[in-house]
């Protein structure tokens, strides 16, 4: 075996990496470090808990070539049967949450079908089930807020784990969260010995040793400044926790299993997939599906959070979660991209927000400098890639 | 004023260090065909982008004299302006236009500023295509109509439109079967004695050999020599030594060690019907048997139905209406799929390998496993993935890969390497048959003794290879027996002993005059 190679690292996920912290230290110095309290962390997270969401489900549709207009819509849509569920018909939680699901994989479904089986362009169909399902909810909520709805659902949204809390009071600190980040931490490295372990076994080249520590470093720095935000605050939020066992799952299926490799394959050239026995339609159908699905993940998200379900809930979601992943280093022609680039894409974005609230920019202030970046980013991208 | 029209000197031209061409000299006599031969990546397409002014003035170093002035060129409308026009192996042509406005396109004929006049444009397109035969053409119809034959004659008719003195032409005839690519060399003869001088690049060297007047060798970037015709020995076996740096005397690879054994792929009474027109049928009762360790050829003109026999049997990947039957060792099976074929151990190598076999933005490792990840490379839906690089690292010295890791995305391999990685695709999927559709289009020589060593190798392994090829010297190097296909139906059977050129040749012409 050649010894001699090295494997590179990455650079251009890392470099959404460090412009993301670059966004975030930017922001720290103009607020004045207001960015940087516990409360501020928690809401973070919270406000873009159900951004990531939707970027997940929405990758898989960037890699396909195309994209899901019909998001904030079907996101407006579950969360208004929950709503009326709840508060209506006084459903039980579960109940709740299970019909929202259904609705949302129905509504996948729906655009699938005519996506995958009718080969309708994704662009029309879903520009229809963007205005289908604003419409239905409209209707449903008879343009009316729905709520509040009880604090067992809010959770989801609103709740956090159970805490330890040490320390004097006004300065506690919660051990839970601190517990966390050490498991966090250990397994960090494991994976990295494991990692390390099976390419000896296979005899295949790795990356240099400095390399590994500074990335484990830097990764294991920002898991503990977290954690230990959160700790000063009110522990892990709920949405966290979802959050991280979504984007797992979704990071393991496109990276580990057959199924998502048919998908990147379908979107970098969708003939020869074919005739590689890989049928086509039905990974587009599947795509779309489980994007409805997360849809209703998002749409309980929101519900529980705001403790209410309003017909203009979920407005240009869409577009937030269409901007991540192209932020984040997906093609717009399909086939490349990584979920792990539209989470960063994803905070990139929630960073922004953030801090320019802080910073008292107006919303419509805020519109223009996300268009900006979603621009520049892009175009940086793309001439970068050009020249090599 | 000199003989040539056209001289480069010294020309060298570096991307990122590495030299692509190496004070290079091509001399081009005015009224004369030139050829420029080479293997793929010796910097044959290099020299004429540097010609056009694809690459500006000031990216190379030497001298372009064209008619006695040194040109510094820009821009590809500059050196147009002087009356040098290349046509790509690409077809540039807008499909859905019609063929007036085809011929004039970015040359629009105007009555006053940018308000195009249609009674001249349609009356020059006529012209245009007189000059390349297409008298009889109408101009009104959108080019997608056309065979790809005419269009190229299209392309060049857009050329003369453009006062072209000096023409080139890229692989003109790669996309044509034998009687257009003869039709498109008796134009190019023709249009030489209107006084337009040509460069000709292509891998066909027996058209060269006919049609050229001079051959300029280019191997790794150097000119190595130029041949003139009535001085030096002009045949193929020469040119290659030339391109190669060796005596290729044998083209082929000799099979030897191979037992045929039984009947392992049998197609019967096999019809289809066109997947549009369900009344029009493109195969009628085709029967094949093909054994174990045996290569058998489809020998035929392009769009005699050998393709879409071969994509319908795998998987029913073209037309509908099928209907016969399919035995693979001996048992029936229903081949419903692409997936189903596959895992009954077939395998298909498309002839476009661009468009239906690669993901060319991906690596070489993944695009090598793309059919086999599901059968070989993956446990309950989980990838293995470094099952799977040792795998991909094994092919790639196995039929020796040219590129620098199997990381490498597939798009910046040459062509032959390209072909090969699709071939190690269909290798991994352990298949028993293997059909070979076009496997050495456009790639070169040397790419291509080692195509034909690998299809020995999987012969010897007892796999059975059907070989579908429109170069009959091909057919007729590789093949142990061949079938010849003519508009759906077969047309005969030659036993290696019979297979030669004029009888491959005359079947087809014997199988047209019965069906008239």
């Amino acid at each position: 075996m050649e010894n001699k190679k090295v494997v590179n690292i990455d650079m251009r996920q890392y470099g959404m990496v460090l412009a993301l912290i670059a966004v975030y230290v930017i922001f720290a110095i103009l607020t004045g470090g207001k960015n940087l309290s516990p409360a501020n962390i928690n809401n973070l997270i919270m406000q873009n808990g159900y951004v990531v969401i939707l970027a997940v489900g929405m990758l898989l549709c960037v890699l396909t070539g195309n994209v899901d207009l019909g998001v904030g819509s079907i996101v407006a849509t579950c969360g208004a049967v929950i709503g009326i569920g709840m508060v209506d018909y006084g459903w039980n939680m579960w109940i709740a949450i299970i019909a929202a699901l259904v609705v949302g994989l129905l509504c996948g479904m729906f655009a699938g079908f005519f996506i995958a089986k009718l080969g309708i362009p994704p662009f029309i169909v879903t520009l229809a089930t963007m205005l289908m399902g604003r419409g239905l909810t409209y209707v449903l909520l008879q343009a009316q807020t729905k709520g509040p709805l009880p604090t067992d659902f809010t959770y989801i949204g609103a709740g956090f784990l159970p805490t330890i809390k040490v320390g004097p009071e006004g300065a506690q600190i919660d051990m839970v969260c601190i517990i966390v980040a050490a498991v966090v931490s250990v397994l960090i490295v494991l994976a990295e010995l494991k990692s390390i372990a099976t390419k000896k076994k296979y005899g295949f080249a790795g990356n240099p040793v400095w390399q590994l520590v500074v990335k484990n470093v830097v990764i294991i720095g920002i898991v503990w400044f977290f954690f230990y935000k959160l700790a000063c605050y009110s522990g892990i939020p709920f949405v966290l926790v979802l959050m991280v066992i979504l984007v797992g799952l979704y990071h393991f299926i496109t990276t580990k299993t057959v199924a998502g490799r048919q998908i990147y394959a379908l979107g970098g050239n969708a003939k020869a997939a074919k005739l590689s026995g890989i049928n086509t339609e039905k990974v587009f159908f599947w795509v779309y599906t489980n994007m409805g699905i997360l849809c209703a993940v998002a749409g309980i998200v929101l519900s529980a959070r705001n403790a209410s379900a309003t017909p203009k809930a979920g407005d240009q979601f869409e577009m937030d979660a269409i901007a991540s992943c192209y932020i984040g280093g997906a093609a717009t022609s399909g086939g490349i991209g990584t979920i792990i680039g539209a989470v960063v894409g994803a905070f990139i974005m929630g960073i922004l927000n953030n801090g320019m609230s802080l910073y008292g920019f107006s919303t419509d202030m805020q519109k223009i400098v996300k268009g900006a970046v979603l621009l520049g980013a892009v175009t940086i991208d793309l001439v970068s890639k050009r020249k090599k | 004023m000199s003989e040539y029209i056209l001289e480069m000197n010294h020309i060298t031209k570096e991307f990122s260090g590495v030299k692509a061409l190496d004070d290079v000299n091509l001399k081009v006599k005015k009224g004369e065909i030139h050829a420029l031969c080479g293997e793929n990546g010796a910097g044959k397409s290099t020299l004429m982008n540097v010609l056009s002014g694809v690459y500006p003035y000031g990216t190379y170093t030497g001298d372009i004299v064209y008619k006695g002035e040194v040109m510094k060129f820009h821009h590809i409308k500059d050196s147009e302006a002087k009356g040098v026009v290349i046509i790509h192996q690409e077809l540039a042509l807008s499909p859905y236009m019609t063929v007036a406005e085809n011929v004039f396109l970015g040359n629009e004929q105007c009555s006053s500023k940018g308000v195009i006049d249609w009674t001249k444009t349609q009356a020059r397109a006529k012209e245009m295509l007189a000059k390349v035969g297409l008298e009889h053409e109408n101009v009104n119809v959108p080019v997608n109509t056309l065979g790809v034959g005419k269009q190229q004659l299209i392309e060049i008719a857009k050329a003369m439109a453009k006062n072209v003195d000096l023409l080139i032409l890229d692989e003109p005839t790669a996309a044509l079967n034998d009687e257009e690519s003869a039709k498109l060399l008796e134009i190019m003869l023709d249009l030489k004695k209107q006084g337009v001088t040509m460069i000709i690049i292509s891998h066909k060297l027996n058209e060269i050999s006919y049609v050229a007047d001079s051959i300029t060798v280019i191997r790794d970037g150097h000119t190595i020599e130029t041949l003139t015709k009535g001085v030096d020995d002009f045949s193929e076996d020469r040119i290659i030594k030339g391109m190669v740096g060796r005596e290729m005397t044998n083209r082929y690879p000799v099979r030897e060690g191979v037992t045929i054994g039984d009947t392992i792929f049998e197609v019967k009474d096999w019809n289809v019907y066109h997947p549009e027109d369900p009344n029009r049928q493109v195969l009628q009762n085709i029967n094949i048997k093909v054994r174990a360790g045996e290569v058998v050829g489809l020998a035929g003109l392009m769009g005699a139905g050998r393709t879409e026999f071969a994509m319908s049997v795998f998987g029913k990947s073209y037309g509908q209406k099928i209907s016969g039957t399919v035995k693979m060792n001996g048992k029936e099976v229903d081949l419903k799929d692409v997936r189903t074929a596959i895992d009954n151990k077939l395998a298909y190598v498309s002839e476009d390998r661009k468009g239906n076999g690669l993901v060319l933005i991906d690596d070489i490792k993944r695009n090598m496993t793309m059919a086999a990840l599901r059968n070989f490379f993956s446990k309950n839906g989980v990838v293995n993935s470094n099952e799977e690089i040792v795998k991909a690292e094994e092919y790639k010295k196995l039929i020796n890969v040219k590129a620098n890791s199997i990381d490498q995305a597939v798009g910046s391999l040459s062509g032959g390497n390209q072909q090969k990685v699709v071939l190690a695709k269909w290798m991994l999927t352990q298949p028993d048959v293997l059909i070979l559709d076009e496997p050495t289009r456009g790639i070169d020589v040397g790419a291509k003794y080692e195509i034909y060593c690998v299809i020995n190798d999987l012969a010897k392994a007892g796999k059975a290879v059907i070989v579908i090829s429109s170069e009959m010297p091909e057919i007729i190097g590789t093949c142990d027996r061949l079938y010849i296909i003519n508009e759906g139906h077969i047309a005969g059977e030659l036993s290696k002993s019979e297979m030669t050129q004029e009888r491959i040749m005359g079947c087809i012409m014997a199988d047209n005059r019965k069906g008239e």
